[in-house]
């Protein structure tokens, strides 16, 4: 069955309009909530029904929050395949959720109850994941919508609590609190300075972590890196945002710095990457999806320091999410691969770019 | 900078300790530092969880706690060795039937094991929750800030405090 992406208000993805606080290096904030129920056995171990039972109990709560009330429900096993890598690339959910892992399957009553910016993950590890994606770094903002979620959530259903361990989580790693916060931050001045490593090792000394574009056990694309809390238990919700928060803005402090330095000694150098870069993204005829990542980087820099007055954050980010290979795939409206995929994305990537120039510039320019 | 227990190798390892609210900094070489169990930020990034638990199992950590590999926790029947290879636990019970063990771990892992942020409150009917009051009070409290209206806001923060 294919996906009706209409019941998706935005797309899920009002991050994109690039609106919130420190938005130039910070994309987007994401906090969730690990939750399990009373009285059942964690997802893994849980059998199919008993699955179900979750998937029912926890969308008859939600329809009755606030927030969840006029949401959108996904059944994965209904899904196929390109949907649900779109909703991965999306970051809506997990690639456990979605049974995109190698060998992986769709769990029986996995699902994604979303609205908006705030959603779950149902049948994910653990029973309930709720989570909040808010643009640039919101983190008491996205905090506050998951804290009202979870306590009405909370009203209705049996969570399984400990006084001593606090909220039970499938993996001992998520225990207490539940609560993992990342920042999704876009650091080419740090990398390019070589300053990177030295920042990225601090983080580890001060409880933090580091991952790739699509969180846990991805790898680093176009200099995007997620910071996020380590330890989750012992410590309040509000110190453990606090504290991500200061390093956060203390790292965004840093990249500025390596910003200023690279305009103030190497000027000539900068301006040819970016616009290399941009000058590769607007009349390339085949693009690859981690030289398109790092395009993006450069370009995305070139932004920042005011050297392509003609590109707007929002055309950014709306290019990092479509031309990620299911969304390529899905606005071709069917499964692709090499060469065509490549071939595809560069077109895209054109048109969205030729567009923005033409608003800019006026439509005189003839496009190539 | 020598290293404060052998004295001999320069000191890589600056531990800086809190005990009975007073400060103190030991500097030890990377040999003795490991000798005294000292994880640096380094190597606790390297080490993945069930390599982690992997090692506690055969060293001090199961044994001493006093949970063996094939006790089973009452509720879900999963085992010490299941949590061992797959490092996810079975239900919420286990927390309970490998207490003394999840403990260690859990200091191991975040440096504590005793919870200290929002407590669970059991399902009340609405309006008896006093968390969901809180917030219903909180946000009523934002809302007066934001239109000035600082009689209701003084009101609202008295009654915060109460339920506080």
């Amino acid at each position: 069955m294919s996906m009706d992406f209409t019941l998706l208000p935005d797309g899920g993805m009002t991050w994109l309009d690039a609106s919130g606080p420190e938005s130039h290096i910070v994309l987007s904030t994401r906090v969730r909530l690990a939750r399990n129920l009373q009285g059942l056995s964690f997802t893994v171990r849980s059998p199919d029904g008993e699955r179900e039972t979750v998937l029912d109990m926890v969308s008859a709560a939600g329809r009755l929050t606030r927030q969840l009330a006029g949401g959108a429900m996904f059944r994965m096993d209904a899904l196929d395949r390109l949907d649900r890598q779109v909703l991965h690339e999306r970051h809506l959910v997990s690639k456990e959720l979605a049974g995109l892992e190698r060998e992986g399957q769709v769990r029986s009553g996995a699902a994604l109850l979303t609205n908006g910016d705030a959603g779950v993950m149902i049948n994910e590890e653990d029973h309930l994941r709720l989570q909040c994606l808010k643009s640039g770094l919101a983190l008491s903002t996205a905090y506050t919508e998951l804290e009202r979620l979870d306590a009405d959530l909370g009203n209705r259903l049996p969570f399984a609590f400990h006084t001593e361990f606090g909220y039970l989580t499938a993996c001992p790693t998520n225990a207490g609190t539940g609560l993992r916060a990342s920042v999704l931050i876009h650091l080419p001045g740090l990398v390019l300075t070589k300053e990177i490593a030295k920042v990225l090792q601090g983080l580890s000394q001060v409880g933090l972590t580091f991952r790739g574009l699509y969180g846990e056990g991805s790898e680093v694309v176009g200099n995007f890196f997620q910071l996020s809390n380590q330890t989750t238990l012992g410590k309040s919700e509000e110190d453990l945002l606090d504290h991500l928060g200061k390093i956060v803005r203390q790292v965004i402090e840093y990249e500025e710095r390596a910003r200023e330095v690279l305009v103030r000694d190497a000027p000539a150098v900068i301006a040819d990457k970016v616009w290399r870069a941009y000058g590769l993204l607007r009349y390339a005829r085949s693009l690859s999806f981690e030289e398109t990542m790092n395009l993006l980087s450069g370009v995305r820099l070139g932004v920042g320091l005011n050297l392509i007055p003609e590109l707007s954050v929002y055309t950014l980010n709306k290019l990092l999410v479509f031309t990620q290979p299911a969304h390529v795939a899905q606005t071709e409206g069917r499964a692709m691969t090499d060469p065509d995929l490549p071939v595809s994305r560069a077109t895209y990537v054109r048109r969205m770019l030729d567009d923005d120039a033409a608003r800019v510039r006026g439509p005189q320019e003839p496009t190539p | 900078m020598q290293c404060d227990n052998c004295h001999e190798r320069s000191a890589a390892v600056h531990l800086t300790q809190i005990v009975n609210n007073s400060v103190t900094t030991v500097h030890l070489c990377e040999e003795c530092a490991a000798e005294k169990g000292v994880q640096t930020a380094a190597s606790v990034a390297k080490f993945p969880l069930s390599d982690f638990l992997a090692t506690l199992g055969k060293g001090e950590g199961g044994a001493e706690a006093g949970v063996s590999d094939t006790e089973r926790c009452a509720f879900c029947h999963a085992s010490m060795q299941d949590f061992r290879e797959s490092g996810r636990l079975g239900c919420p019970h286990c927390y309970e039937s490998f207490a003394p063990h999840l403990r260690n771990l859990l200091r191991r892992l975040h440096g504590s094991s005793q919870h200290v942020g929002e407590v669970y409150l059991s399902p009340l009917p609405p309006g008896d929750n006093p968390r969901r009051q809180l917030l219903d009070l909180r946000e009523q409290l934002k809302r007066a800030v934001d239109t000035e209206d600082f009689e209701l806001a003084a009101e609202l923060r008295d009654q915060i405090r109460v339920l506080e």
